[in-house]
Formats: structure tokens, C-alpha cells, sequence
């Protein structure tokens, strides 16, 4: 099957920040990669790279065997016709209904007739179970409907590739449960390539094929769920089971308690 | 807000405005005044133009007939030439007219007034560019005094 | 750090910031014309933009009218040159008032709309999403926007010049007795075409650029939070004014000085 995206040895800033130091991953094609970590850890970071809505400092980003930095403008945007992203919050646009949110990449990018538009869309939104919706405004909807919509929005061109970002994220267990059974079924029924970035484990461990544990700019862990759970770093056992203090210590850098308190000046 | 209202809306939108531009053109600017459309050129010399200006009227009897276009000196003496441009509606004035410089009001705008002359068959009608010889400068108010007292003392 | 060093550094980011500007408008604006995919956005916006500005504009504008009608009585009535209340209520509105107050109007109604509009869709990812799908957001959102304040900021003024000066002879002979004839043609002597009304149209179309502008870098430019979206409106609202009163200073000297 092979690697759709190869990432080689990335550093990435953000400001004097650094988020990545030499970071190197692959997402094997055909299969749900989840990438957990910890809050602030750069997860969205590497699906923007991705996507290359940012750029690395230093390193690759390939996708499908391209360096997507060094694309020109429209060969980029014909790549990221091939991929699609469903944010956190889903993104859809506000002043269009649910339909024409998700028929908009149709009329962007296709010249087909109105009613093959109308056929795809209800068949897209009849697969995240929202076909009744079709006609209420984004505003309207609760924020697990709102991300089945985006899901719609983001298959309707059917792409190679979907990237989660923290699709579960303040989700009730009902919807968290739905969005994990979709995207288990899309990616199985329409032979997709998913990237679920995410940091409730739980979730991801069930349903993903790979996983990758980043912390501290770099990798920590990576392998099936069952190689994780028997990986032997600390960082990694910390994050599995929620550790509260660890690698990832409980306490922000700070100057001793004692010196703190009482030598205190301000 | 269907798209059909909205396309409406627009259309209300745009008609507002040329209307408003129509009443300007119309009602508010003098874009039908008789300078627009062709005109021809006459000049005077004044020995002092007072406070006209270039766009001031040029009246023949109190009717709107031309404006000045542009004021100048010419000639060794350093001579005010005033420009006009007439409208071609009014183009025979005889070489025996009379160009003076006027005053609407006792603080009004300054303007030139024109006063047709006989015409007989030796008296020519000024062309484009022609010149009126007879001309009355403006009445400047400190020459006037002056005059007055002059005379005055005289006595 | 030296009052000077600051000095140094706010000067060198708000040239940054001009610079970044100047790209963002090229990139929306150059390129090859989609008129069919582009007129259905632009007349949404001219619905948006114009539209929703009309009625704050002809209630003003009627306002202003009627209050040069009432102060220029007051005053010209004293040196008994009542008629002169026509030229001075037009030609007020056509170089001044249209164009600056409009701009102003507009900046406060349709400039921080625009801002905090396109700041959400950054903060809610919109942006980044219609990105990601291969619609490039400078063409699909900020340039229907800016043609949109463009074509319909000069408009405006028009209707704002138009109802205003109909104010003032609402005013100046309806109630305080001025003679109509006299109102409309000392008006009409002394109102020009192309220096008095066109100028006014020039200018609202400058104003028009700038105020657009300014208020689409904020919102895109924003910081995706609440307090980012609420000071990029706000400053919007302060840069667009400044920059048309500034502004008309110097195009009233280039135009009439």
C-alpha cells in the first residue's frame, strides 16, 4: 500500500517558538493514523503542514510522493483537491444553509448540472445522517451536528485523504460516539486515508490502525494501538492513562516553592 | 433573504442613485447653462478688472449669455485681457459693442456686462477671437473717493 | 527601551502593515475575472454593504440638510443674502459633507461590519477551511467586499448630497421663506458640474478605497479571539476616519486650493 504523507526531519517556529525539532513520520495509505499528544504539542500544527497552509523551516512535507512547499500556487491547489480537512469547529460557512455548505465544492471546483448536485449532496448527507437537515443554517445546529456536516462537506468531493483535527473535543458521549463510528465506516467504505489528530485516547486507540505520541517538539511513540500500550516510555504511559504528574509534570517551570515564598521580592 | 430579493434590493439600490444623480445633473448643477454646448471666443482689455474672476458671467441685459474663461496681461503696458467664451446662439455682436465690468448688488459677484452696438454696413461682426474696443473697467471704490475728494477740494 | 527605539519600531510595523496590505489587496484583485462565479458575491455584498447603508445615510443626510439650511439663514439673513443659501447648502454638501460624512457613516456601519465579519470567519476557521479546500479567500471573500464598498460608497454620497441639499430647501423656503426661484438658480449660477458635484464623486471614491480597505486588512489581519475581533473593529473604525478627514484635506487643496 505504501505512504501516502512522509514527513522528513521537520523543524518548525512559530515566532521564537519553536514547535518541532526534526520531527519524521509517515501515514500509510488506506489506513486511520491517529496522533495524539498533549494539548499544545503542535498536533494542528502538522495537519497545516500537511496541508501546507504553513511551511517547515526545515525538512520535507511529501504527499503522495510531492513536495508540497515547493508546489506553485494552482498545482497546490489542485493537490489539496486530493485532501480535506474538517476543523474544530467545523468551519461551515455562516451565511449558506447546510446544503449549499456542502454543495459549495461542487459548484467551486465541478460544472455538473444542478440536479446531479442535488443527487450528490443528499447522498452525502444521508451518510452522516443528516439528510433532514439540509435546509437549516449552521447557527441552528448543535456542535455534533455541525461537525457531520462538515464531514459531508469534506467527502463530498471524494478526496484521498481526511484530517481530523480534534474532531471529538467537547463532543457528549452520544456524538462523540456517532463521529467515531463514521469516520471508522467512511474511511472502510470509501477507502480512505484518515488522520485523526486528537487527545482523547480512548477514542483514538479504538478505532485507529497507527498511532503517533507526540510531546516536546519531537516523537515519542509510534506503532498499533497494542505496540503503545506496551511501549516503554514514561511520556508515553503517562498520556495512555492520564497520569497527573510524570514527564509532563504537574507544575509549570517556576523558581523553587521555598525560595518563592519566602525570599519572595516583587 | 432569497436571492431574487436581494438582486431587487440592488436594483432599488442603483435606481436611488441615478436618481439622485439626475437631480443634481438637472436641479442643482448649471450643466444646462448656455457656456456648455459651442461656444466662440471674444476678448477686451480693461485698464482694471476689479474683482473678476475666471468663470464670472458675461450678461447681456441681465441674461446669462457667456462666461470668462481666462484673465490675463498682455503687451508691453502689462494690459488685463479678459477671455470670454459666448455661446454660439448669440454670435453676431457688432465691433461697436461695449464691454464693462459690473457689480450685481452693492457686495454681489463682479460679471461682464456686454451691450450690443448699432450696426450699419460699414460696422463688422467680431468673429471667433475678436476683439471689443470699447470697454468700461471696474469701479474700484478707493479711486472713487479719491476722485470725490479731489473734486471737492477743487472748489 | 528608549521613547525613541518605540518610536523606531511603531514606525517600522505600520510601514510593514502597509506593505502587508498592498499584498493582500493585490493578490484579491490581480488575476483572471470570473464574472459569473463573481457577480452573484458581488451582488450579495452590494446588498450587505449598500443596501443596509442607505437608510442611515438618507436619514443623515436629510438632517444635515436641513441644519445648513437653518445655521446658513441665520447667518447670510444678516447681510441680506438670503439667496445665497442655495449655493451655500450645495456647494457645502457636494465638496465637503457628501463625500466626509458618508465616508464616516460608512466606516461606523458597513467598515466595522466588514472587519468583525471576516474576523470571525478567520476565528472560526472559515477562512483556513476554504483554503484547504481549493478556493483561494482572498479572491472569494475579500474581493467581492472591496468592489462592493468601492461601487458603493460614491453612490451613497450621491444620495446623501441629493436628499441634503432637498433638506435645506425643505428649511430654507418651505418654512423660513427664502424665494424658490431665487433658492434653485442663484444655486444653479453658481454649482459646477465638473469641479463641484464630479470632485465630490472623486473623493467619495478615494474614501471609498481606503475606508474598504482598511476595514477588510483588519478582519483579516485579526486576532481570532473576542478581544482581537473587538479592537480590530474598533481600529477600523479610528484608522478609516482618520484617514478620511486627513485625506480630504489633501485632495480639498489639490482639488479647490
Amino acid at each position: 500500500m505504501g505512504n501516502l504523507v512522509e514527513i522528513k526531519d521537520v523543524y518548525f517556529n512559530r515566532g521564537e517558538r519553536s514547535i518541532y525539532e526534526g520531527v519524521s513520520l509517515v501515514i500509510p495509505r488506506g489506513k486511520i493514523t491517529g496522533v495524539l499528544g498533549p494539548s499544545g504539542s503542535g498536533k494542528t500544527t502538522l495537519l497545516r503542514l500537511i496541508g501546507a497552509q504553513l511551511k517547515a523551516h526545515r525538512g520535507e512535507v511529501l504527499f503522495g510522493g510531492q513536495d508540497m512547499a515547493k508546489l506553485g500556487r494552482s498545482a497546490l491547489y489542485e493537490t489539496r483537491k486530493r485532501m480535506s480537512m474538517l476543523f474544530q469547529s467545523g468551519a461551515l460557512f455562516s451565511e449558506m444553509s447546510v446544503f449549499e455548505n456542502v454543495a459549495f465544492p461542487l459548484r467551486e471546483h465541478t460544472k455538473l448540472p444542478e440536479n446531479i448536485i442535488q443527487t450528490i449532496v443528499k447522498m452525502k448527507l444521508e451518510s452522516v445522517g443528516l439528510r433532514g437537515a439540509g435546509g437549516m443554517a449552521p447557527s441552528e445546529l448543535s456542535g455534533g451536528m455541525a461537525r457531520r456536516a462538515a464531514l459531508a462537506r469534506s467527502i463530498v468531493l471524494d478526496p484521498e485523504m481526511i484530517m481530523y483535527d480534534e474532531p471529538f473535543a467537547g463532543q457528549d458521549p452520544i456524538s462523540m460516539g456517532m463521529l467515531v463510528k463514521l469516520i471508522d465506516e467512511l474511511n472502510a467504505t470509501l477507502g480512505l486515508t484518515s488522520i485523526v489528530v486528537s487527545h482523547d485516547v480512548k477514542e483514538v486507540m479504538s478505532i485507529s490502525d497507527h498511532l503517533i505520541v507526540m510531546a516536546n517538539k519531537k516523537i515519542v511513540g509510534e506503532g498499533t494501538p497494542q505496540e503503545l500500550r506496551e511501549n516503554g516510555s514514561e511520556l508515553v504511559q503517562q498520556f495512555l492513562t492520564g497520569a497527573p504528574d510524570g514527564p509532563v509534570p504537574f507544575h509549570y517551570q517556576a523558581k523553587p516553592y521555598h525560595a518563592d515564598l519566602l525570599g519572595a521580592k516583587p | 433573504m432569497t436571492t431574487r430579493t436581494m438582486e431587487l434590493m440592488v436594483g432599488v439600490f442603483a435606481a436611488a442613485a441615478i436618481a439622485a444623480l439626475l437631480f443634481l445633473a438637472l436641479q442643482v448643477a448649471n450643466t444646462s447653462d448656455s457656456t456648455r454646448g459651442e461656444t466662440y471666443t471674444l476678448v477686451a482689455k480693461f485698464d482694471n478688472v476689479g474683482g473678476l474672476k475666471v468663470r464670472s458671467p458675461v450678461k447681456v441685459g441681465g441674461v446669462l449669455v457667456g462666461r470668462v474663461s481666462a484673465i490675463q496681461l498682455e503687451g508691453d503696458y502689462y494690459e488685463p485681457v479678459v477671455e470670454m467664451q459666448i455661446s454660439m446662439r448669440y454670435n453676431r455682436f457688432p465691433e461697436t459693442s461695449t464691454a464693462s465690468i459690473l457689480t450685481s448688488g452693492i457686495i454681489g459677484e463682479q460679471y461682464i456686462g456686454l451691450e450690443p452696438g448699432f450696426i450699419d454696413d460699414f460696422v463688422e461682426i467680431l468673429g471667433d477671437g475678436g476683439e471689443i474696443p470699447n470697454t468700461n473697467s471696474a469701479m474700484v471704490l478707493e479711486n472713487l473717493i479719491g476722485q470725490f475728494l479731489f473734486s471737492q477740494g477743487e472748489k | 527601551m528608549s521613547m525613541f527605539h518605540l518610536l523606531g519600531r511603531n514606525i517600522l510595523n505600520n510601514i510593514q502593515g502597509v506593505g502587508q496590505a498592498t499584498i493582500m489587496l493585490a493578490q484579491a484583485l490581480i488575476g483572471k475575472p470570473q464574472p459569473r462565479k463573481m457577480l452573484p458575491l458581488l451582488i450579495r455584498q452590494l446588498y450587505v454593504v449598500g443596501v443596509q447603508s442607505m437608510l442611515i445615510i438618507i436619514i443623515s443626510g436629510l438632517f444635515i440638510g436641513m441644519v445648513l439650511g437653518l445655521q446658513g439663514y441665520t447667518i447670510l439673513v444678516d447681510f441680506g443674502a438670503e439667496q445665497a443659501l442655495g449655493p451655500m447648502v450645495a456647494l457645502s454638501l457636494l465638496r465637503e459633507l457628501g463625500p466626509v460624512v458618508t465616508a464616516l457613516l460608512f466606516a461606523g456601519r458597513a467598515g466595522s461590519a466588514l472587519t468583525a465579519e471576516i474576523g470571525l470567519m478567520r476565528a472560526t476557521e472559515q477562512l483556513s477551511s476554504l483554503e484547504m479546500m481549493a478556493v483561494d479567500p482572498l479572491r472569494r471573500v475579500i474581493a467581492p467586499r472591496f468592489w462592493a464598498g468601492v461601487i458603493s460608497m460614491p453612490l451613497l454620497a450621491l444620495m446623501f448630497n441629493a436628499v441634503g441639499i432637498y433638506g435645506g430647501f425643505m428649511v430654507g423656503v418651505e418654512w423660513l421663506g427664502v424665494d424658490d426661484g431665487a433658492f434653485w438658480s442663484v444655486m444653479q449660477s453658481s454649482v459646477h458640474w465638473q469641479d463641484d458635484v464630479m470632485n465630490g464623486v472623486i473623493k467619495s471614491l478615494v474614501f471609498a478605497v481606503v475606508v474598504t480597505w482598511i476595514a477588510l486588512f483588519k478582519g483579516y489581519t485579526a486576532t481570532p479571539t473576542s478581544p482581537g475581533i473587538s479592537a480590530a473593529t474598533t481600529q477600523t473604525v479610528v484608522y478609516s476616519s482618520l484617514a478620511v478627514l486627513g485625506l480630504d484635506f489633501v485632495l480639498t487643496a489639490i482639488m479647490f486650493g
